[in-house]
């Protein structure tokens, strides 16, 4: 299984690779709706992706509130 | 009233004008097109931003639908697919809603939903049970109405980056376009009540789990595998895959008159106004949820 520092590190590498950013720009930290740039339907496709490579489910009623890519690993580390 | 919209049904260009048969096999309005050949109907929506379903819409969904009924004498399949990036069909205009509901009294405003649903009503039970194999090629955001149009066609191919879920309630109301009878007709109880009461969304590989959507494909694949199978569809007898789709695929007509009645009695309700009022002034990343 994996750590929940593997997980974070999984999650940045899928949303920059998804996204088009520079794995570097992205931080622990940040929020990904505002480093990212993107919309409702854009978080749609980054919850399938994080869902399809973790093989998780993740209700989108857990993930409300939820805007930093650390808290978003912590969400699904609790699933795997 | 709701559905009317002068001019849409106009704007169908029929490209082939030979013979009305003929004519009725190409059609392409502002929000969608189709054509038949080899005996397969495509039927692309390509309405920014998602394909949502308001009045323009309807009506050229229902001339589509009266081309069908001209077209299934030759045809064994039909795919219904989006051109649109975002994905399949994020459901009902709620814009358009909330704005014609906002100019109306409210009893005019539940008489205008009303017949908008009866009219999207008899469209999506014409494909339910037409006589011809039918499916749905969704990717991406197949939410609400979009889910529901998917839900009439016999079978469910879908990108893995499809996502399906019925946010109704976020708004104080229950899907309209017969999703809740049509879900049930498919699925077991449990996952219906689940779909329904929390209003989560799901993804393609789990509505393959529970028996919503028959494949999944990789990303940008579901037309290529819906074209593929609906290939497949055409080396059986027509007349046996209909009465096999008859036998096995009946309408639950009496709960769709009774999700008509249910819906337009939420409607009526002061926290329907404030749930769309909410919906298109949100800038939430999630504005299906409450």
């Amino acid at each position: 299984m994996n750590t929940a520092e593997q997980t974070l590190d999984e999650i940045l590498g899928l949303a920059a690779a998804h996204f088009r950013v520079p794995r570097e720009k992205l931080r622990p930290d940040d929020d990904f709706f505002k480093t990212l740039g993107i919309d409702s339907l854009q978080t749609l496709d980054l919850l399938t992706k994080l869902e399809n490579h973790f093989r998780v489910e993740l209700p989108d009623y857990e993930l409300q509130g939820v805007s930093d890519f650390r808290t978003l690993a912590g969400k699904i580390q609790a699933r795997l | 009233m709701w559905g009317a919209m002068p001019g849409v049904t106009k704007d169908i260009q029929v490209t082939d004008g030979k013979a009305e048969s003929k004519a009725l096999s190409h059609g392409r309005g502002s929000g969608l097109s189709w054509s038949l050949a080899d005996g397969v109907i495509e039927l692309a929506l390509h309405r920014e931003p998602c394909n949502e379903l308001g009045s323009a819409s309807l009506e050229e969904l229902e001339k589509f639908a009266t081309a069908l009924e001209g077209m299934q004498a030759k045809a064994h399949a039909l795919v219904i697919h989006s051109a649109m990036k975002p994905g399949f069909c994020a459901g009902a205009d709620l814009r358009e809603l909330y704005q014609r509901s906002q100019a109306m009294e409210k009893a005019e405003a539940v008489k205008g939903v009303r017949e908008f649903l009866e009219r999207i009503h008899r469209v999506l039970n014409l494909i339910d049970a037409a006589p011809l194999t039918t499916i749905a090629a969704v990717h991406g955001v197949t939410f609400g109405g979009g889910f529901e149009l998917a839900l009439a066609c016999d079978l469910i191919i879908a990108d893995k980056m499809a996502r399906f879920c019925f946010p109704e309630l976020r708004l104080g109301l229950i899907p309209g376009f017969g999703g809740i009878p049509r879900l049930k007709r498919d699925l077991g109880n449990a996952v219906v009540r689940d779909l329904l009461l929390t209003g989560r969304s799901i993804n393609a590989t789990k509505a393959q789990q529970i028996g919503l959507v028959s494949q999944v494909v990789g990303e940008g694949e579901a037309l290529r595998a819906a074209r593929a199978t609906a290939a497949q569809l055409g080396k059986f007898d027509r007349a046996t895959a209909a009465a096999a789709k008859k036998f096995i695929k009946p309408i639950p007509q009496e709960e769709l008159r009774r999700e008509i009645d249910i819906f337009c009695e939420l409607f009526a309700r002061p926290a329907v106004q404030a749930g769309l009022r909410k919906f298109v002034e949100s800038t939430d990343a999630q504005p299906y949820l409450p």
